[in-house]
Protein backbone atom coordinates (compact mmCIF):
# COMPACT_ATOMS: atom_id res chain seq x y z
CA UNK A 1 0.00 0.00 0.00
CA UNK A 2 2.44 2.51 1.21
CA UNK A 3 4.93 1.39 -1.48
CA UNK A 4 2.12 1.78 -4.33
CA UNK A 5 1.48 4.92 -2.97
CA UNK A 6 4.96 5.85 -3.10
CA UNK A 7 5.53 5.03 -6.75
CA UNK A 8 2.55 6.99 -7.52
CA UNK A 9 3.84 10.36 -5.89
CA UNK A 10 6.81 10.16 -7.94
CA UNK A 11 5.33 9.24 -10.34
CA UNK A 12 7.91 6.10 -10.65
CA UNK A 13 6.23 3.61 -13.48
CA UNK A 14 8.75 0.83 -12.80
CA UNK A 15 7.54 -1.73 -15.43
CA UNK A 16 8.30 -4.86 -14.80
CA UNK A 17 6.89 -6.82 -17.84
CA UNK A 18 10.05 -6.16 -19.68
CA UNK A 19 12.04 -7.72 -17.36
CA UNK A 20 10.20 -11.01 -16.96
CA UNK A 21 10.30 -11.03 -21.02
CA UNK A 22 14.12 -10.41 -20.90
CA UNK A 23 14.08 -13.25 -18.71
CA UNK A 24 12.44 -15.66 -19.98
CA UNK A 25 14.43 -15.31 -23.41
CA UNK A 26 17.43 -16.36 -21.70
CA UNK A 27 15.70 -19.64 -20.13
CA UNK A 28 14.08 -20.51 -22.98
CA UNK A 29 16.58 -20.62 -25.10
CA UNK A 30 19.10 -22.56 -22.85
CA UNK A 31 16.25 -24.82 -21.78
CA UNK A 32 15.46 -25.45 -25.46
CA UNK A 33 19.14 -26.82 -26.21
CA UNK A 34 18.48 -29.38 -23.83
CA UNK A 35 15.19 -31.05 -24.88
CA UNK A 36 15.67 -34.27 -26.50
CA UNK A 37 19.09 -34.43 -25.31
CA UNK A 38 20.11 -37.71 -23.37
CA UNK A 39 20.30 -37.08 -19.74
CA UNK A 40 24.67 -36.16 -20.51
CA UNK A 41 25.45 -36.31 -16.11
CA UNK A 42 23.79 -39.59 -16.15
CA UNK A 43 25.45 -41.43 -19.01
CA UNK A 44 28.97 -39.93 -17.94
CA UNK A 45 28.39 -41.55 -14.36
CA UNK A 46 27.72 -44.72 -15.67
CA UNK A 47 30.25 -44.62 -17.96
CA UNK A 48 32.92 -43.91 -15.49
CA UNK A 49 31.72 -46.49 -13.02
CA UNK A 50 32.44 -49.01 -16.32
CA UNK A 51 35.80 -48.34 -16.29
CA UNK A 52 36.66 -47.70 -12.80
CA UNK A 53 35.14 -50.66 -11.54
CA UNK A 54 36.99 -52.69 -13.91
CA UNK A 55 39.95 -52.24 -11.50
CA UNK A 56 38.58 -51.43 -8.06
CA UNK A 57 35.71 -52.40 -6.28
CA UNK A 58 33.22 -49.51 -5.66
CA UNK A 59 29.94 -49.02 -4.21
CA UNK A 60 28.19 -47.44 -6.59
CA UNK A 61 25.65 -44.91 -4.67
CA UNK A 62 29.17 -43.75 -4.07
CA UNK A 63 29.93 -42.21 -7.24
CA UNK A 64 29.00 -38.40 -7.74
CA UNK A 65 29.29 -36.63 -10.86
CA UNK A 66 28.60 -32.96 -10.55
CA UNK A 67 28.74 -30.05 -13.58
CA UNK A 68 28.75 -26.69 -12.38
CA UNK A 69 28.48 -23.99 -15.02
CA UNK A 70 30.12 -20.76 -15.09
CA UNK A 71 29.76 -17.91 -17.58
CA UNK A 72 33.53 -18.99 -19.13
CA UNK A 73 33.95 -22.64 -18.38
CA UNK A 74 31.83 -24.70 -16.67
CA UNK A 75 33.78 -27.53 -14.50
CA UNK A 76 32.94 -31.52 -14.41
CA UNK A 77 33.54 -32.73 -10.48
CA UNK A 78 33.77 -36.59 -10.07
CA UNK A 79 33.57 -38.03 -6.42
CA UNK A 80 34.32 -41.35 -5.97
CA UNK A 81 34.90 -43.18 -2.81
CA UNK A 82 37.38 -45.57 -2.54
CA UNK A 83 37.06 -48.08 -0.04
CA UNK A 84 40.27 -47.98 2.30
CA UNK A 85 40.91 -51.79 2.20
CA UNK A 86 40.95 -51.45 -1.21
CA UNK A 87 45.44 -51.73 -1.09
CA UNK A 88 45.12 -54.46 0.99
CA UNK A 89 42.68 -56.81 -0.76
CA UNK A 90 44.81 -56.02 -4.04
CA UNK A 91 47.91 -57.47 -2.10
CA UNK A 92 45.97 -59.98 -0.92
CA UNK A 93 45.10 -61.15 -4.47
CA UNK A 94 48.72 -60.55 -5.35
CA UNK B 1 -14.14 -36.08 -39.25
CA UNK B 2 -13.73 -36.04 -35.34
CA UNK B 3 -10.79 -34.08 -33.77
CA UNK B 4 -9.61 -34.43 -30.49
CA UNK B 5 -8.29 -31.62 -29.31
CA UNK B 6 -6.37 -31.38 -26.04
CA UNK B 7 -6.25 -28.56 -23.21
CA UNK B 8 -3.00 -28.08 -21.74
CA UNK B 9 -0.51 -25.86 -19.98
CA UNK B 10 2.31 -27.33 -17.72
CA UNK B 11 1.25 -25.10 -14.88
CA UNK B 12 -1.88 -25.60 -12.87
CA UNK B 13 -4.62 -23.18 -11.97
CA UNK B 14 -4.27 -20.91 -15.12
CA UNK B 15 -7.83 -22.31 -16.41
CA UNK B 16 -7.49 -25.59 -18.49
CA UNK B 17 -11.02 -26.79 -17.09
CA UNK B 18 -13.08 -23.57 -17.56
CA UNK B 19 -11.74 -23.13 -21.06
CA UNK B 20 -12.75 -27.30 -21.52
CA UNK B 21 -16.22 -26.78 -20.68
CA UNK B 22 -16.53 -22.93 -22.41
CA UNK B 23 -15.15 -24.45 -25.48
CA UNK B 24 -17.42 -28.02 -25.06
CA UNK B 25 -20.01 -25.46 -24.63
CA UNK B 26 -19.56 -22.94 -27.32
CA UNK B 27 -18.78 -25.59 -30.04
CA UNK B 28 -21.82 -27.74 -28.90
CA UNK B 29 -24.32 -24.75 -29.54
CA UNK B 30 -22.97 -24.32 -33.19
CA UNK B 31 -24.54 -27.69 -33.31
CA UNK B 32 -21.10 -29.88 -33.13
CA UNK B 33 -21.30 -33.02 -31.62
CA UNK B 34 -19.20 -32.49 -28.80
CA UNK B 35 -17.50 -34.75 -25.10
CA UNK B 36 -15.69 -33.40 -23.28
CA UNK B 37 -12.85 -36.03 -20.87
CA UNK B 38 -11.74 -35.25 -17.98
CA UNK B 39 -8.02 -36.55 -17.79
CA UNK B 40 -6.93 -35.52 -14.13
CA UNK B 41 -7.25 -38.94 -12.74
CA UNK B 42 -7.47 -38.84 -8.54
CA UNK B 43 -8.46 -34.83 -8.66
CA UNK B 44 -11.12 -34.69 -11.32
CA UNK B 45 -12.91 -31.60 -11.06
CA UNK B 46 -14.64 -31.35 -15.01
CA UNK B 47 -17.97 -33.14 -13.71
CA UNK B 48 -18.05 -30.01 -11.14
CA UNK B 49 -17.70 -27.33 -13.57
CA UNK B 50 -19.92 -28.53 -15.70
CA UNK B 51 -22.79 -29.41 -12.79
CA UNK B 52 -22.77 -33.07 -13.62
CA UNK B 53 -20.75 -34.08 -10.26
CA UNK B 54 -24.28 -35.76 -8.76
CA UNK B 55 -24.38 -37.57 -11.92
CA UNK B 56 -21.54 -39.61 -12.11
CA UNK B 57 -21.71 -43.82 -11.85
CA UNK B 58 -18.82 -44.63 -14.69
CA UNK B 59 -15.50 -43.36 -15.40
CA UNK B 60 -12.56 -43.10 -17.96
CA UNK B 61 -10.71 -45.98 -16.25
CA UNK B 62 -13.93 -47.87 -15.90
CA UNK B 63 -14.02 -47.78 -19.63
CA UNK B 64 -10.45 -48.41 -20.14
CA UNK B 65 -10.27 -51.35 -17.96
CA UNK B 66 -13.24 -52.36 -19.44
CA UNK B 67 -15.48 -52.78 -16.24
CA UNK B 68 -18.12 -50.28 -18.22
CA UNK B 69 -19.47 -49.67 -21.48
CA UNK B 70 -18.39 -46.04 -22.97
CA UNK B 71 -22.20 -45.26 -23.63
CA UNK B 72 -22.84 -46.60 -19.94
CA UNK B 73 -19.50 -43.57 -18.62
CA UNK B 74 -20.91 -40.54 -20.89
CA UNK B 75 -23.24 -38.20 -19.02
CA UNK B 76 -25.12 -36.02 -21.16
CA UNK B 77 -25.46 -32.83 -20.38
CA UNK B 78 -29.00 -31.27 -19.47
CA UNK B 79 -28.78 -27.80 -20.70
CA UNK B 80 -27.24 -28.63 -24.08
CA UNK B 81 -28.50 -31.37 -26.53
CA UNK B 82 -25.16 -31.92 -28.25
CA UNK B 83 -22.50 -31.91 -25.38
CA UNK B 84 -21.77 -34.97 -23.10
CA UNK B 85 -18.87 -35.26 -20.80
CA UNK B 86 -16.49 -38.74 -19.94
CA UNK B 87 -15.68 -37.89 -15.98
CA UNK B 88 -12.28 -38.65 -14.74
CA UNK B 89 -12.08 -41.30 -11.97
CA UNK B 90 -11.60 -40.11 -8.42
CA UNK B 91 -10.45 -43.04 -6.11
CA UNK B 92 -7.70 -44.39 -8.89
CA UNK B 93 -4.45 -43.16 -9.66
CA UNK B 94 -2.99 -42.19 -12.97
CA UNK B 95 -1.24 -45.20 -13.70
CA UNK B 96 -4.16 -47.04 -14.30
CA UNK B 97 -4.31 -44.96 -17.72
CA UNK B 98 -2.37 -47.16 -20.02
CA UNK B 99 -1.63 -46.04 -23.80
CA UNK B 100 -3.58 -49.19 -25.34
CA UNK B 101 -6.60 -48.64 -23.12
CA UNK B 102 -6.54 -44.69 -23.54
CA UNK B 103 -6.03 -45.04 -27.25
CA UNK B 104 -9.29 -47.76 -27.78
CA UNK B 105 -11.50 -45.06 -25.71
CA UNK B 106 -10.43 -42.33 -27.68
CA UNK B 107 -10.80 -44.12 -31.15
CA UNK B 108 -14.58 -45.07 -29.66
CA UNK B 109 -14.96 -41.71 -28.96
CA UNK B 110 -13.68 -40.10 -32.66
CA UNK B 111 -16.41 -42.56 -34.24
CA UNK B 112 -19.45 -40.97 -32.25
CA UNK B 113 -18.47 -37.26 -32.01
CA UNK B 114 -17.32 -34.82 -33.73
CA UNK B 115 -15.01 -33.29 -31.32
CA UNK B 116 -13.35 -34.87 -28.64
CA UNK B 117 -11.75 -32.56 -26.39
CA UNK B 118 -9.29 -33.64 -23.26
CA UNK B 119 -8.97 -31.69 -19.94
CA UNK B 120 -5.40 -32.47 -19.21
CA UNK B 121 -4.33 -32.30 -15.57
CA UNK B 122 -1.05 -29.91 -14.40
CA UNK B 123 2.19 -31.26 -14.79
CA UNK B 124 3.95 -33.50 -17.36
CA UNK B 125 3.70 -36.81 -16.05
CA UNK B 126 1.51 -39.48 -17.01
CA UNK B 127 -1.69 -38.20 -16.77
CA UNK B 128 -0.91 -35.32 -19.01
CA UNK B 129 0.91 -37.24 -21.93
CA UNK B 130 -1.95 -39.54 -22.12
CA UNK B 131 -4.34 -36.53 -22.14
CA UNK B 132 -1.91 -35.02 -25.09
CA UNK B 133 -1.25 -38.50 -26.90
CA UNK B 134 -3.68 -38.72 -29.35
CA UNK B 135 -4.68 -34.82 -29.96
CA UNK B 136 -5.02 -33.93 -33.74
CA UNK B 137 -4.84 -30.30 -32.20
CA UNK B 138 -3.80 -28.48 -28.62
CA UNK B 139 -5.28 -25.10 -26.75
CA UNK B 140 -2.25 -23.98 -24.47
CA UNK B 141 -3.86 -22.12 -22.00
CA UNK B 142 -1.47 -19.57 -20.76
CA UNK B 143 -1.36 -16.81 -18.49
CA UNK B 144 0.64 -13.62 -18.75
CA UNK B 145 3.21 -14.52 -16.57
CA UNK B 146 6.25 -15.65 -16.34
CA UNK B 147 6.06 -19.57 -14.81
CA UNK B 148 3.07 -19.76 -16.95
CA UNK B 149 4.13 -19.06 -20.09
CA UNK B 150 7.96 -21.26 -19.41
CA UNK B 151 5.58 -24.36 -18.71
CA UNK B 152 3.81 -23.36 -21.46
CA UNK B 153 6.92 -23.89 -23.58
CA UNK B 154 7.65 -27.16 -22.05
CA UNK B 155 4.41 -28.59 -23.25
CA UNK B 156 4.73 -27.10 -26.54
CA UNK B 157 7.91 -29.03 -27.10
CA UNK B 158 6.04 -32.87 -25.78
CA UNK B 159 3.24 -31.84 -27.94
CA UNK B 160 6.07 -31.41 -30.62
CA UNK B 161 7.74 -34.76 -29.59
CA UNK B 162 5.33 -37.17 -27.91
CA UNK B 163 2.16 -37.06 -29.81
CA UNK B 164 1.17 -39.99 -31.96
CA UNK B 165 0.94 -37.42 -34.62
CA UNK B 166 4.68 -36.30 -34.03
CA UNK B 167 6.12 -39.65 -33.89
CA UNK B 168 4.33 -39.98 -37.44
CA UNK B 169 6.21 -36.80 -38.61
CA UNK B 170 2.85 -34.88 -38.74
CA UNK B 171 1.64 -31.77 -36.32
CA UNK B 172 -0.26 -31.36 -33.61
CA UNK B 173 -1.57 -27.93 -34.53
CA UNK B 174 -1.33 -25.94 -31.68
CA UNK B 175 -2.88 -22.34 -30.58
CA UNK B 176 -2.14 -20.12 -27.17
CA UNK B 177 -5.25 -19.27 -25.24
CA UNK B 178 -4.06 -16.29 -22.69
CA UNK B 179 -6.50 -16.28 -19.73
CA UNK B 180 -6.43 -14.12 -16.84
CA UNK B 181 -5.43 -11.00 -19.42
CA UNK B 182 -5.64 -7.85 -16.97
CA UNK B 183 -5.71 -4.95 -19.32
CA UNK B 184 -5.12 -2.81 -16.58
CA UNK B 185 -2.20 -4.29 -15.21
CA UNK B 186 -0.84 -4.44 -18.90
CA UNK B 187 -1.24 -1.15 -19.50
CA UNK B 188 0.48 -0.21 -16.91
CA UNK B 189 3.54 -2.52 -17.78
CA UNK B 190 3.12 -5.09 -15.14
CA UNK B 191 2.13 -7.78 -17.39
CA UNK B 192 3.78 -9.63 -20.23
CA UNK B 193 2.34 -7.99 -23.07
CA UNK B 194 -0.32 -10.44 -25.64
CA UNK B 195 3.44 -10.00 -28.27
CA UNK B 196 6.05 -10.86 -25.84
CA UNK B 197 3.72 -14.24 -25.31
CA UNK B 198 3.66 -14.99 -28.56
CA UNK B 199 6.87 -13.92 -29.81
CA UNK B 200 8.00 -15.94 -27.30
CA UNK B 201 5.95 -19.49 -27.46
CA UNK B 202 5.98 -19.06 -31.19
CA UNK B 203 2.55 -20.13 -31.75
CA UNK B 204 -0.53 -18.61 -32.94
CA UNK B 205 -2.85 -16.88 -30.96
CA UNK B 206 -6.90 -18.60 -30.50
CA UNK B 207 -8.11 -15.69 -28.40
CA UNK B 208 -7.44 -13.47 -24.96
CA UNK B 209 -9.80 -13.96 -22.13
CA UNK B 210 -9.93 -11.13 -19.87
CA UNK B 211 -9.92 -11.81 -16.07
CA UNK B 212 -13.52 -11.48 -14.61
CA UNK B 213 -15.73 -12.39 -11.79
CA UNK B 214 -18.10 -14.29 -14.44
CA UNK B 215 -15.50 -17.37 -15.07
CA UNK B 216 -15.61 -17.79 -11.02
CA UNK B 217 -19.26 -17.24 -10.79
CA UNK B 218 -19.85 -19.78 -13.78
CA UNK B 219 -17.87 -22.56 -11.58
CA UNK B 220 -19.52 -21.80 -8.68
CA UNK B 221 -23.04 -22.85 -10.16
CA UNK B 222 -21.39 -25.40 -12.46
CA UNK B 223 -22.35 -24.02 -15.53
CA UNK B 224 -19.71 -23.21 -18.54
CA UNK B 225 -18.92 -19.71 -18.52
CA UNK B 226 -20.37 -19.77 -22.39
CA UNK B 227 -23.61 -20.57 -21.18
CA UNK B 228 -23.89 -18.64 -18.06
CA UNK B 229 -23.15 -15.21 -19.33
CA UNK B 230 -23.28 -15.57 -22.78
CA UNK B 231 -22.91 -11.80 -23.50
CA UNK B 232 -19.90 -11.24 -20.87
CA UNK B 233 -16.47 -10.60 -22.30
CA UNK B 234 -15.17 -13.92 -21.58
CA UNK B 235 -18.16 -15.78 -22.64
CA UNK B 236 -17.68 -13.66 -26.42
CA UNK B 237 -14.16 -14.41 -25.76
CA UNK B 238 -14.60 -18.16 -25.82
CA UNK B 239 -17.14 -18.30 -28.44
CA UNK B 240 -15.02 -16.52 -30.94
CA UNK B 241 -12.49 -18.61 -30.01
CA UNK B 242 -14.33 -21.66 -30.78
CA UNK B 243 -15.16 -19.91 -34.25
CA UNK B 244 -11.60 -19.59 -34.60
CA UNK B 245 -11.36 -23.35 -33.81
CA UNK B 246 -13.49 -24.33 -36.81
CA UNK B 247 -11.79 -22.56 -39.44
CA UNK B 248 -14.06 -19.13 -38.87
CA UNK B 249 -11.97 -15.93 -39.35
CA UNK B 250 -12.73 -13.31 -36.59
CA UNK B 251 -11.17 -10.56 -35.66
CA UNK B 252 -9.23 -10.94 -32.52
CA UNK B 253 -10.63 -8.80 -29.33
CA UNK B 254 -8.12 -7.19 -27.31
CA UNK B 255 -9.78 -6.92 -23.79
CA UNK B 256 -9.12 -2.97 -23.16
CA UNK B 257 -9.17 -1.29 -19.90
CA UNK B 258 -12.48 -0.58 -18.04
CA UNK B 259 -12.79 2.88 -17.44
CA UNK B 260 -14.12 3.79 -13.98
CA UNK B 261 -16.89 6.52 -13.70
CA UNK B 262 -14.21 9.45 -12.47
CA UNK B 263 -11.90 8.69 -15.66
CA UNK B 264 -14.71 8.71 -17.80
CA UNK B 265 -15.74 11.73 -16.41
CA UNK B 266 -12.20 13.03 -16.63
CA UNK B 267 -11.55 12.64 -20.17
CA UNK B 268 -15.04 13.46 -21.08
CA UNK B 269 -14.29 16.80 -19.62
CA UNK B 270 -10.53 17.24 -21.25
CA UNK B 271 -12.03 16.77 -24.88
Amino acid sequence: MSMGLLRLLRGNKASSAPVARERLQILLAHERGLRGQPDLLGVLREEILAVVSRHVTLDPTKVIVRLERGDEVSTLEVDIEVPNDFERKKAAVA
Amino acid sequence: MAKVLVVTSGKGGVGKTTTTAALGAALAQRGDKVVVVDFDVGLRNLDLVMGAERRVVFDLINVVQGVAKLPQALIKDKRLENLWLLPASQTRDKDALTEEGVGKVIADLRSRFDWVICDSPAGIERGASMAMRFADEAVIVTNPEVSSVRDSDRIIGMLDSKTVRAEKGERVEKHILITRYDPSRAARGEMLTIDDILEILATPLLGIIPESQDVLRASNVGTPVTLSNAEGAPARAYIDAARRLCGETVAMQVPAERKGFMDRLLRRRAA
